[in-house]
């Protein structure tokens, strides 16, 4: 229920706030009500067709650079 | 597939695992309870729990909002179809939760009713915009991830005078059933959790800083692939190392402490609390769900319709209760995988892709003593 995926915005229609966006290549309309500010190229998270949140490119690199920080743990 | 399959990788993981190994205290067992379903699916699909350490456990929480919606209300929905000729919509997940007598909605279709699986609030309205001689009742679950895109909905038919829509509202909220869990009369022990993924974009990871606090608790908020609830185990296990109960965020692609603000006034504006709600599994709990607001009682089905309080009994010698306490693990239930499987559920923890029945039965974790 609580699912939602990564979308990239491909097309914005101002007069109804809706878009399409693009999952894995696959095209799927989007309400805007719920965002601000969202621009097309941007990715937001998809849940039940609407935009729930902009995803932070920056935050996905540190999160990762945390994982490949965490294996490199000296052996004790 | 951008955002998805660099938290799938598998050297990474490997890397992961070995620091949970190297960070764990050998002295003690961790007790780690993931309260969503989509947690439990991520840790069963990708065998995270065979990558962790024998002294670290995941307990299954209630995070599935199919499953601890009570019996009574699928059997309100389907009065709803029998009786007020409506056109029921609501998402998939709820089509073949068992209903009183084996009944279900899917069954009640098949039986005539005009019941439809949607996809999105936005196709409710539309179904209410092509058939203005119709009630068309939404029927509404899910937490708060779930809740403001039916809070668009009502807004937008109120909009459009689209006064032949209505929602039958059964939105809940994830705070007070974490509390509930630890404040029950028997309290399964959890030295701490991991934290919804979606809903926590929607109220933030500051929502459940109180609860951090009350209970001493440490929480981290997870996102939903398997990297993301292993590092989210080993930053819950250096809390507990460390003697530390705060709220530390994992998922902070998608969530913020504050959360999506334009949702959350659009919930406040729509929806209030109700005194008391009941959940399968954890009984009636105090503010843990929400209603429409006297200004919106036009598009509130409960109110439009009359619907009777039904207390439905589960099945006999069905365990999804005590599974959604944590009490009980899935393989506990005599009925898993015998008689309940998805094809013919007992119980909804073994209807719903969030559930924890599903999650063994699908991904083989069936092995009992029996063998």
């Amino acid at each position: 229920m609580c699912l939602a995926l990564p979308a990239q915005i491909i097309a914005i229609d101002p007069d109804t706030g809706m878009a399409t966006a693009s999952v894995d290549n696959v095209k799927v309309e989007v309400s805007l009500a719920l965002v601000d500010d969202v621009a097309v190229g941007d990715y937001v998270l998809v849940h039940v067709g609407y935009a729930l949140n902009k995803i932070d490119e920056d935050e996905a690199l540190k999160t990762l650079a945390l994982f490949a920080e965490a294996g490199l743990t000296p052996n004790p | 597939m951008k955002y998805i399959s660099e938290f799938r990788q598998q050297g990474l993981a490997r890397q992961l695992a070995r620091a949970i190994a190297q960070t764990v205290d050998p002295d003690r067992h961790y007790r780690l309870m993931e309260f969503c379903g989509g947690h439990t699916h991520a840790i069963f699909r990708y065998g995270v729990q065979d990558l962790m350490p024998a002294n670290v456990e995941f307990i299954h929480g209630p995070g599935c909002p199919v499953c601890v919606l009570p019996t009574g209300r699928i059997d309100n929905a389907i009065q709803l179809a029998e009786r007020h000729d409506v056109i029921l919509c609501t998402y998939a997940d709820l089509m073949r939760v068992p209903a009183t007598g084996r009944n279900s909605l899917l069954k009640a279709k098949a039986g005539g009713c005009d019941i439809r699986m949607v996809y999105s609030t936005q196709d409710v309205l539309k179904i209410a915009r092509e058939n203005p001689d119709r009630s068309v009742v939404f029927f509404a679950i899910g937490f708060e991830t779930t809740t403001p895109p039916t809070a668009v909905a009502i807004r937008q038919a109120q909009a459009e005078r689209l006064t032949n829509f209505s929602v039958f509202c059964n939105h809940v909220l994830t705070p007070a059933a974490m509390q509930a869990i630890l404040d029950a009369p028997q309290p399964v022990s959890i030295d701490a959790f991991l934290g919804p993924s979606h809903v926590s974009t929607v109220i933030g990871s500051q929502a459940y800083e109180p609860f951090a606090e009350r209970y001493a608790k440490p929480v981290v908020i997870a996102g939903f692939e398997p990297l993301d609830v292993m590092q989210s185990a080993l930053m819950l296990i250096r809390q507990l190392n460390e003697g530390r109960h705060e709220v530390e965020n994992e998922y902070s692609r998608a969530v913020t402490r504050q959360g999506n603000l334009k949702a959350q006034a659009l919930m406040r504006e729509i929806f209030e609390l109700q005194p008391q709600f009941e959940w399968r599994g954890l009984g009636l709990i105090a503010d843990s769900a929400l209603r429409l607001k006297t200004d919106y009682a036009d598009f509130d089905a409960e109110q439009r319709f009359s619907l009777p309080a039904i207390q439905a009994a589960d099945v006999k010698g069905c365990e999804c209760p005590a599974i959604l306490r944590g009490a009980k693990k899935p393989q506990d239930c005599k009925l898993l995988g015998t008689v309940c499987t998805p094809e013919n559920p007992m119980g909804s923890c073994m209807v719903s892709s969030e559930g924890a029945c599903a999650a063994y039965w699908s991904y083989g974790r069936l092995s009992r003593k029996s063998g």
